[in-house]
């Protein structure tokens, strides 16, 4: 990883660390949420800007595993992350190697509509059982801790803990998904994005690398869902909607397309840039879609892609791998 | 005559695409250690027959046994580990990944226990001695840092040379390695590909008559996708059939 | 289950089969012989039904107007939408074409709401065609559900002898087979994509004119139907018509059958039926294989 994105993402972390010191509900619990986002299109971001997987039923791991927490919460009043967790991300886990085993038989379109049906499915399935609280969801009335025994360590109750909790998440996806892009096992996923026949007649079992990605990056979304819940106290089926999966696919093309630092930051510009539009007109849908557009046509490498090639103009450097 | 074990062998192997027979009946073999080429007027089945050796295609008919085993209907990475390589008519590189990556990929495979999931990919050595190890025996240059997209298209024939070589199959299958190339490109390949043969068989489909005259142990000739002859250059040039056919069109 | 229930819910497959299959077939023409995944057809169907319903319950136009006043409308908003937005599409990869179909489905869904509130509106059905007959002593049905089905199937056999019989028919069926070699043929590609794309929005305006008085008015309606639609398009094959077809009438059979026999997971259904046939068929009932 170059130096200057190590620096700019300690940088941006350093800055993050400082949101709760602010002392603003708001403000420490919209940066959780834009956090819990960054997760999220992080971990698509393995599927489609380093496997080429392109998918449009990825809110369907963030849904299991929100649901499994609330369910676990709801009904047999799990309120310990340190086992909700690990539950919820195993469930989202389950998922995404049935989902991916059925839908990675197929290719191209077949694919992403393979991928937007299951997530459909699984929508239709809270939606209309009473069990998982139909369309209006289950809303917790109880709230998560982290607990051993009898001992409460952390209080996802506080904002400011909640918070933390979220950026340590977030960090450690982040690097996780850095060293993972930079290691064998990476280079074959960007090695089956480049050219999956190639990477075949070279001897790469590539159905095998296409669903361990999609494990992982299922699992990571099963950590997002898992931690919306602990912040909004709801499991809904609006978060199962396939137009849920079209969103974070922004994200990750805003950002910049299998950069990881990229999705990360367009988590952060989307939202942002939903919630001002929002403020400006009823209609803040035009906005987003326009940008959506008119950065997929003029500028899809994304913000980051526009950054390299500022610095490119800049310095004259050549941009290379 | 000659005492070498069959390395690759097809039974009257077959491909139909609806009512089309595109390659028919075909039963060749090829021994260990030689350079087999395959040629034929266009349209002869001559690329349809390597998909089917590689497994691209599945076959409609016959039967496939390679290194003794009966390899009928193996899916190609499954017959690259088995020990087949391939390199294709229009070069299938790593486009958007550098050329040193390029290789690096074909070495990685080499070295199962270097699939880990969190030491950065440059760090194993063993990989590394490797991709410098190919990079000796072509004029490729992996010092540069251009992305495979990018070089000319004889670098990048050569290119696909080198991932075989990183491989190192026990079968090559070429098809049409010279094309495109300079005369002086098509030399130095020529070279590398003796050099290659000492230790490797070689299955290749070219048109070039030089090229296959100077490196051919071997040659069957494929007509509509059916056999025409089988063996070495001298008597293939010899046969009436095929100079009708194929050369004495020229 | 009663022989008067089985021939009702025969004819609901028929008509939902026919509705989906207007959608599905221009959805697929689409995708098979331009090369572009079209998230926004919805949009289409959605419109059609609004300005249908603006020009009857508004301007007071009569009801042929209306309709081919709707149906035309949205194919000069279809060619428009082609020529900027998605003809530079056609080159690039999948994930572009969602991203931007999507933002287009964002704006429309928008404008809908902009012109006309978010309210479901009531559209009613025609005086002529409101209702029902009796098709045997015990099985009454609505008229209008039956002239829906019978205008989808005339549309159905319309497209198959244009398809089958006609030389655009003819260029329609190599391009989507290989898109590539119809260009390298010398064929003026542009104009027959603008003509292709042009007939699959008007379809899918009339299935939005002829729905509007069964499934009501709302900014949501393209979003909700075109997912259904992609379903049919895939479990039928793409680029294929006679996938669209058949694919269509199954999901209408497994729909409303559905309903009646297991109504707690009814909205499941299509998509275990879509997962089913991947399964047994990666590349749908009537695909390409190669």
């Amino acid at each position: 990883m170059r130096s200057v994105t190590v620096v700019a993402a300690a940088a941006i972390v350093a800055m993050l660390a400082a949101i709760p010191l602010f002392d603003s509900p708001y403000l420490t619990t919209h940066f959780t949420r834009i956090l819990i986002y960054m997760i999220f299109a992080m971990s698509l971001d393995l599927l489609v800007g380093y496997c080429g997987l392109v998918s449009l039923g990825h809110a369907a791991f963030f849904g299991i595993a929100a649901y499994t927490t609330a369910v676990l919460s709801a009904k047999a009043g799990m309120a310990n992350i340190l086992i909700g967790l690990p539950l919820s991300m195993l469930a989202a886990a389950i998922g995404a190697l049935i989902i991916g085993l059925l839908t990675l038989r197929t290719a191209g379109i077949y694919f992403i509509m393979a991928t937007l049906a299951f997530a459909q499915m699984l929508h239709f399935l809270v939606n209309d059982s009473d069990f998982f609280g139909g369309s209006d969801g289950i809303l917790l009335l109880t709230g998560f801790r982290a607990t051993i025994g009898n001992i409460v360590l952390l209080d996802l109750g506080n904002a400011a803990t909640r918070f933390y909790i979220v950026l340590v998440a977030t960090v450690a996806t982040f690097v996780g998904l850095a060293l993972v892009a930079r290691s064998p096992f990476g280079r074959i996923l960007q090695g089956i994005k480049s050219n999956e026949q190639r990477m075949r007649a070279l001897g790469y079992p590539v159905a095998r690398y296409k669903l361990a990605c999609f494990v992982i990056g299922g699992t990571l979304a099963g950590l997002a869902g898992h931690l919306y819940v602990t912040l909004t106290s709801l499991a809904d089926p609006s978060i199962l909607d396939w137009l849920h999966s079209a969103q974070v696919l922004m994200m990750v093309i805003i950002g910049g397309l299998g950069t990881l630092i990229g999705p990360a930051v367009g988590a952060f510009l989307l939202i942002e840039l939903i919630d001002q539009s929002a403020e400006l007109t009823e209609h803040w849908k035009l906005i987003v879609g326009v940008v959506v557009i008119s950065v997929t046509l003029f500028a899809r490498g994304g913000l980051v892609g526009l950054a390299l090639a500022l610095r490119t103009r800049m310095f004259g450097l050549r941009a290379s791998a | 005559m000659n005492d070498k074990r069959v390395l690759m062998e097809t039974q009257a192997l077959s491909k139909n695409f609806g009512s089309l027979a595109a390659v028919k009946d075909v039963s060749i073999q090829v021994f260990e250690g030689e350079i087999h080429a395959i040629i034929g007027p266009n349209g002869a089945g001559k690329t349809t027959f390597l998909n089917l050796l590689s497994g691209e295609l599945p076959a409609s008919n016959g039967v496939l046994h390679f290194d003794g085993r009966d390899v009928t209907g193996w899916s190609p990475d499954r017959l690259a580990r088995a020990g087949m390589g391939r390199s294709f008519q229009h070069s299938s590189v790593f486009e958007d990944l550098s050329v040193r990556e390029n290789v690096r990929l074909g070495a990685q495979t080499q070295f199962p226990k270097s699939f880990g999931l969190f030491r950065p990919a440059e760090r194993y050595a063993d990989v590394g001695a490797r991709v410098a190890a190919v990079f000796g025996e072509v004029t490729l240059d992996s010092s540069v840092a251009a992305r495979a997209g990018e070089i000319s298209h004889g670098e990048q024939r050569q290119l696909e040379i080198a991932m075989l070589l990183a491989i190192s199959p026990k079968l090559m299958l070429l098809d049409e390695p010279t094309s495109g190339m300079s005369r002086n490109e098509t030399l130095e390949l020529i070279g590398i590909l003796r050099r290659i043969s000492t230790k490797h068989t070689l299955v290749l489909v070219e048109h070039d008559m030089d090229v296959v005259f100077q490196l051919a142990d071997r040659i069957t000739v494929l007509v509509n996708g059916s056999v025409l002859a089988s063996g070495p250059p001298a008597s293939v040039r010899a046969d009436s059939a095929v100079r009708t056919a194929y050369l004495g069109t020229e | 289950m009663q022989l008067s229930t089985f021939l009702i819910q025969l004819l609901n497959s028929l008509q939902y089969g026919m509705l989906l299959f207007l959608i599905a077939s221009g959805l697929t023409l689409t995708f098979g012989v331009m090369g572009i995944i079209n998230l926004a057809h919805g949009a289409f169907f959605m419109i059609g039904a609004y300005l249908a319903f603006q020009f009857t319950r508004f301007w007071g136009w009569p009801l042929p107007a209306a309709y081919a006043g709707a149906v035309l409308a949205v194919v000069v908003l279809g060619a428009c939408v082609e020529r900027t937005v998605l003809a530079p599409l056609a080159n690039r990869d999948h994930l572009d074409q969602v991203l931007v179909t999507y933002g287009l489905i964002l704006i429309f869904d928008e404008l809908a709401v902009i012109g006309w509130g978010k309210d479901v509106q009531p559209a009613e059905i025609p005086a002529l065609l409101r209702g029902s007959i009796h098709l045997t002593d015990m099985v009454v049905y609505p008229v209008y559900r039956l002239v829906l089905a019978g205008v989808g199937l005339l549309c159905a056999v319309g497209l198959y002898l244009v398809v089958a019989k006609t030389r655009l028919g003819m260029i329609v069926r190599a391009g989507s087979f290989d898109r590539s070699m119809v260009r390298a043929l010398g064929i003026d590609v542009a104009p027959i994509f603008s003509l292709v794309f042009g007939l699959g929005a008007a379809l899918a305006a009339l299935a939005g004119v002829l729905a509007a008085p069964i499934l009501s008015v709302s900014p949501g309606m393209g979003d909700k139907i075109i997912i259904i639609a992609f379903v049919v398009v895939v479990i039928g094959g793409i680029g294929s018509i006679k996938g669209a077809f058949v694919g269509a009438l199954l999901v209408g059979l497994f729909d409303s059958f559905g309903k009646i026999l297991f109504p707690t997971v009814s909205s499941l259904i299509i998509y275990a039926l879509m997962a089913a046939v991947l399964v047994w068929r990666p590349r749908g009932l009537f695909g390409k294989t190669a």
